[in-house]
């Protein structure tokens, strides 16, 4: 079965602060309905947290690691999940009922199978 | 009317390297007729839409070289299937055994089930699959047209009006997709159709009128494509009897197919609907397609789908007994209604069309005037001069008419402005 990742990309939101419990019990509900296809995810900390790395001058070349997240945009990434669907369908369907999919956008892709 | 009778493309070249003569042309005929069928039997079979078409392509060079010269076989979808098929197992093994998956490869291959329920199943899958909303509009009609209507990539950019290049890449991109992201091959289930139907219903007229607006009638290609839109329709309507738009859509493509042979004169160029001899329109497609209307408009009593109102025009049109006493305030009426739910530059130009029939070309030209965004379409310049023809300002038609001429039209079409331009 094709794995996918469904990234969700809402307003940058902090899930650790007290403020976002009501969503997070509306993830953790998602979480235990979607149980069957979940294979793995996470809530992500702020795009304030988030350090963007490149290395100038091909490989081995020097490190240049900068404040802030690869693409600044209105609606960050603030999490994933790896879901394992029958195909694109099951993953829309699944996919359909994050809170993100409301409060924001869902990109989901195949993931190649390593 | 005095607009083009349907949207207007030019038409792709016919097959340059198949064999000629009344044999070759029959075989050639059936070929195209089968060609989807044993296609969409592929992909289920098979799972790959690009090793389906490869081995579709190969049967269907078989069948043009050998159907000519020993005839038509008994069962020619048989016939292809089997010798897709066996393309199809011989690219799989190859592929297999390079992985060491042999035996896993070839579990794929069942003999598919011929029967027409089966088929009618994978040629519907086909169509679910090709309009997925999960790949653009643009994309659902390219991929509908090369695999629903056997189109080749250059005919599909011809068609769409996109370099061959680009077309090219769309195409193998969509494919990708299919495969890579997992796009199901498959009749989505009862609860999604209504959601997914308007994307279809678009694509299905489309592959209509590309074979409808053809109206040489001497290029199988074309009329074939045609065919394959009326028998899509059908199809819909088969899968889902109290969708309106299935039934509104069937109506039109019925309608307006009932005109196919009087559309054109015995010089191949296109006649308007005042010209044409109505006693040529095919009265069983008509009742039908009325038919089909009152069935539709019964199940829409408050929100009104644009192809039943579509075919409501349509139908106020085939059933008038001459041009003159064709019911304009219907036709009117109708417009009006489609334009509370598809509001279009060309909606808008049709129905000033329809207004200059009933209150005189003046009124018409006003309407005309007031339509912004059809600079591009050659029928709003077309249009416009009939009317300012008809009002007696024979210098501002010709300019009308050369503007019409400028734009993009079929050669018959191209023909018949000149015509007009010369009178002016």
């Amino acid at each position: 079965m094709p794995t996918y990742i469904a990234l969700t990309y809402t307003a940058d939101v902090d899930w650790s602060s007290p403020e976002q419990a009501d969503e997070m019990a509306e993830y953790r509900e998602f979480g235990a309905a979607a149980r069957a296809v979940i294979r793995g995810g996470s809530a992500l900390y702020p795009t304030a947290t988030a350090t963007t790395v490149r290395v100038s001058g091909g490989k081995g070349g020097d490190v240049l690691a900068t404040d802030g997240p690869y693409a600044e945009t209105k609606e960050a990434l603030t999490g994933f999940y790896l879901l394992e669907c029958a195909d694109l369908d099951e993953a829309v369907a699944t996919v359909a009922k994050m809170p993100a999919a409301w409060n924001g956008a869902v990109e989901v892709r195949p993931v190649i199978p390593l | 009317m005095l607009t083009g009778d349907a949207a207007s493309q030019q038409g792709p070249a016919a097959d340059a390297a198949r064999p000629h003569g009344p044999a070759a042309d029959a075989a050639a005929q059936v070929i195209r007729a089968e060609r989807s069928r044993i296609l969409a039997t592929l992909i289920r079979v098979t799972g790959n839409v690009d090793l389906a078409e490869d081995a579709t392509q190969d049967a269907v060079v078989r069948a043009l070289q050998t159907w000519p010269r020993d005839g038509i076989p008994d069962n020619p979808r048989g016939w292809l299937l089997v010798v897709a098929q066996r393309r199809a197992v011989d690219v799989i093994r190859r592929e297999a055994r390079r992985a060491g998956k042999e035996a896993e490869a070839l579990a794929l291959l069942d003999p598919a089930p011929d029967s027409p329920e089966a088929v009618r199943d994978d040629l519907l899958r086909l169509v679910f699959t090709c309009c997925h909303p999960a790949l653009s509009l643009d994309t659902q009609v390219a991929l509908a047209l090369r695999t629903l209507g056997g189109l080749a990539t250059a005919e599909v950019a011809r068609a769409l009006v996109v370099p061959e290049a680009t077309m090219t890449k769309r195409l193998t991109r969509a494919k990708l997709k299919i495969k890579r992201a997992g796009i199901p091959y498959r009749i989505p289930p009862a609860e999604e159709l209504p959601g997914r139907l308007a994307g279809v219903a678009a694509t299905v007229y489309l592959i209509f009128n590309e074979g409808y607006a053809a109206g040489t009638g001497d290029d199988l290609i074309r009329v074939g494509l045609a065919d394959e839109g009326l028998r899509l329709a059908r199809l819909l309507v088969d899968l889902m009897p109290d969708e309106p738009t299935a039934l509104g859509l069937l109506a039109l493509v019925l309608l307006q197919d009932s005109r196919r042979l009087a559309r054109v004169d015995d010089d191949g160029r296109p006649l308007l609907l005042a010209e044409q001899d109505r006693l040529l329109w095919d009265r069983a497609a008509i009742t039908s397609g009325v038919a089909l209307v009152g069935q539709a408009l019964s199940r829409t009593p408050d929100n009104p789908d644009r192809y039943v109102v579509q075919a409501a025009i349509a139908a106020c049109h085939a059933l008038a007994p001459s041009y003159d006493r064709t019911p304009w305030d219907a036709v009117i009426s109708w417009y009006d209604v489609l334009l509370t739910v598809h509001d279009t530059p060309v909606v808008r130009l049709n129905r000033a069309a329809a207004v200059a029939e009933r209150d005189g070309p003046a009124a018409g030209l006003a309407l005309v005037g007031a339509i912004g965004g059809l600079a591009g379409y050659p029928w709003f310049h077309a249009t416009r001069g009939e009317l300012l023809y008809r009002l007696g300002r024979a210098d501002e038609a010709a300019t009308a008419y050369r503007a019409a001429l400028a734009l993009d039209l079929n050669g018959p079409q191209a023909a018949r402005l000149r015509d007009r331009l010369a009178d002016c």
